[in-house]
């Protein structure tokens, strides 16, 4: 089995467009949420998104950008980035002691695909009784938009596709492409999770199922994982990138090493459509952790999935005591989605970039916005205030409606 | 000096794939300018915007030079009005055809 390697990251997150920016909000615990700007506050009833204000798609692509829903624009600026951070050319092209396209393969992972541009174009056909639609429609929807759009951009010519399983899509794609490099079927996978979700039809819907958070007040507090007080999820857009890369490969080429992605860990449910079970997420984590061959008494840090969801959250903790039993006191717990909110399928990767920032820098990002302490939430789950600690070894938690886990972990080499 | 209606398709095609109006003469291919399938599905639709009309696949099939797309206009639009106009020339020079050959 090959080892497979983090060496590039490209992140963009309503907590911060780029790594720097990001850790540096993460770490000082300060929330990227805000008031919705998006959608007209007469046709929705949500008041809190993770939105982001400073990327100009316009100024990172050419004529291309027709044929890209934002959710793309995201996907393949996260991607070229990820690449320019890994220390590689732009453009795949082969030759001696160059990365060989052929062995380079793309996946990534999107809940809702181009839904900006599906709902712009339905209200046109169903509301305004449009007689034609746009011919970049399908181009724009379809959910592996960004996956052929950063194969086209870098060349890169190795087996790509897309994965959608709701909030672990990113998380699933990143565990895949472990998975392929650790089979020796890729030497690098580009990979991660794009999504921009931030629509009319896409609020109500949520709203429907009633797992929202209202902001009552501040809308940057609105997301209170693991607190008493929690009301809900934010939702959120973004996208984060990486480089996965086999061990030697990258080391022959002289890179920068993030962590390993040393385990993986993919289970069902088998049970509730939305409601989690307790071993579906136990087990997945479990797996990670057996594959990456980290014993309970090793683990410092879980990025939790936490949703900030009732029940998410104590069923999160509840998996992760049976994990560790006398051990689980020891680990340090943190939900970032109570500073980026939940970006659906980029959710995974965006924690994953939170993750790796976190052991290049020693330090357990915060669970923001924590006020009260939660009799079912009684771990560690580093409330307000970011913590120094060396972190060895990690867990990526992503927990799915539809009953489907994805857990990563990762260990510093 | 081009008439009209050449003017305003050369406008909506240079808007359209992004390139100087000054870049594109009205005896130019779409082979000439790097309009491609996609590219031309994409045009049809800004003329259709542009026109109110409704152009036929096998009519847009036959685009492929600003020539044959002003002729084509031009019969539709006199269709529109009730004319009996003539089917547009369709001298099939260039390799790109303003429909995609697969979905």
């Amino acid at each position: 089995m090959k080892k497979v390697v983090v060496t590039g990251l490209g992140v963009l997150s309503c907590a911060g467009s780029g790594p720097t920016a990001f850790w540096s909000n993460l770490a000082a615990g300060k929330s990227g949420l805000g008031p919705v700007t998006r959608v007209d506050h007469a046709h929705i009833t949500t008041r809190v998104a993770g939105e982001i204000h400073d990327f100009d798609a316009n100024q990172h692509f050419g004529k291309e950008i027709d044929l890209m829903d934002p959710f793309a624009q995201m996907g393949v600026y996260c991607a070229r980035e990820a690449i320019a951070d890994a220390g590689l050319p732009a453009r795949f092209e082969g030759g001696e002691g160059l990365p060989c396209p052929e062995r380079i393969g793309i996946i990534t992972g999107s809940a809702m695909g181009g839904v900006q541009s599906e709902d712009n174009g339905f209200l046109q056909i169903y509301a305004q009784n449009a007689s034609r639609l746009h011919p970049f429609s399908i181009p724009r929807m379809m959910a592996n938009a960004a996956t052929s759009h950063i194969s086209m951009t870098t060349g890169a010519k190795g087996a790509a596709f897309t994965i959608s399983t709701a909030c672990a899509s990113a998380t699933h794609a990143l565990g895949e492409a472990w998975r392929l490099i650790r089979h020796g079927a890729a030497d690098m996978v580009i990979t991660g999770g794009c999504d921009a979700p931030l629509t009319r039809g896409v609020f109500r819907a949520w709203e429907a199922m009633r797992v929202l958070a209202p902001a009552n007040g501040d809308p940057a507090t609105a997301c209170r994982p693991f607190s008493a007080d929690r009301t809900g999820l934010v939702l959120a857009e973004g996208a984060a990138m990486f480089v996965f890369e086999e061990e030697e490969h990258a080391r022959r080429r002289g890179a920068r090493i993030y962590a390993e992605v040393a385990g993986y860990g993919a289970t069902a449910d088998a049970g509730h459509i939305t409601q989690p079970s307790l071993d579906g997420p136990y087990q997945a984590m479990l797996d990670a952790m057996t594959t990456g061959g980290i014993r309970p008494e090793e683990l410092d840090y879980i990025n939790a999935h936490g949703t900030a969801t009732k029940l998410n959250d104590a069923t999160e903790i509840a998996c992760i005591k049976r994990l560790l039993g006398e051990h689980a006191g020891r680990v340090s717990i943190s939900s970032t989605k109570s500073m980026h909110g939940h970006a659906m399928g980029a959710s995974g990767a965006i924690e994953l970039a939170a993750v790796m920032l976190a052991m290049q820098h020693n330090v357990v990002p915060p669970t923001a916005n924590y006020t009260t302490p939660d009799p079912e939430c009684d771990l560690d789950v580093t409330p307000n205030q970011a913590h120094p600690r060396e972190i060895r070894t990690a867990l990526s938690n992503s927990f799915a409606f539809g009953g489907l886990n994805a857990v990563l972990a990762l260990r510093k080499v | 000096m081009p008439d009209d209606l050449t003017q305003d398709v050369i406008a909506i095609i240079a808007r359209e794939q992004r390139i100087p109006v000054e870049s594109i003469r009205p005896d130019a291919t779409f082979e000439e300018l790097k309009i491609d399938s996609l590219d031309g599905v994409n045009i049809v639709f800004a003329l259709e915007e542009r026109f109110n009309l409704s152009i036929p696949d096998d009519v847009a099939r036959e685009m492929k030079s600003i020539q044959q797309v002003v002729d084509a206009i031009r019969h539709q639009l006199d269709k529109a009005h009730g004319a009996d106009a003539d089917a547009p020339e369709s001298a099939a020079t260039g390799s790109s055809a303003a429909l995609p050959e697969k979905s």
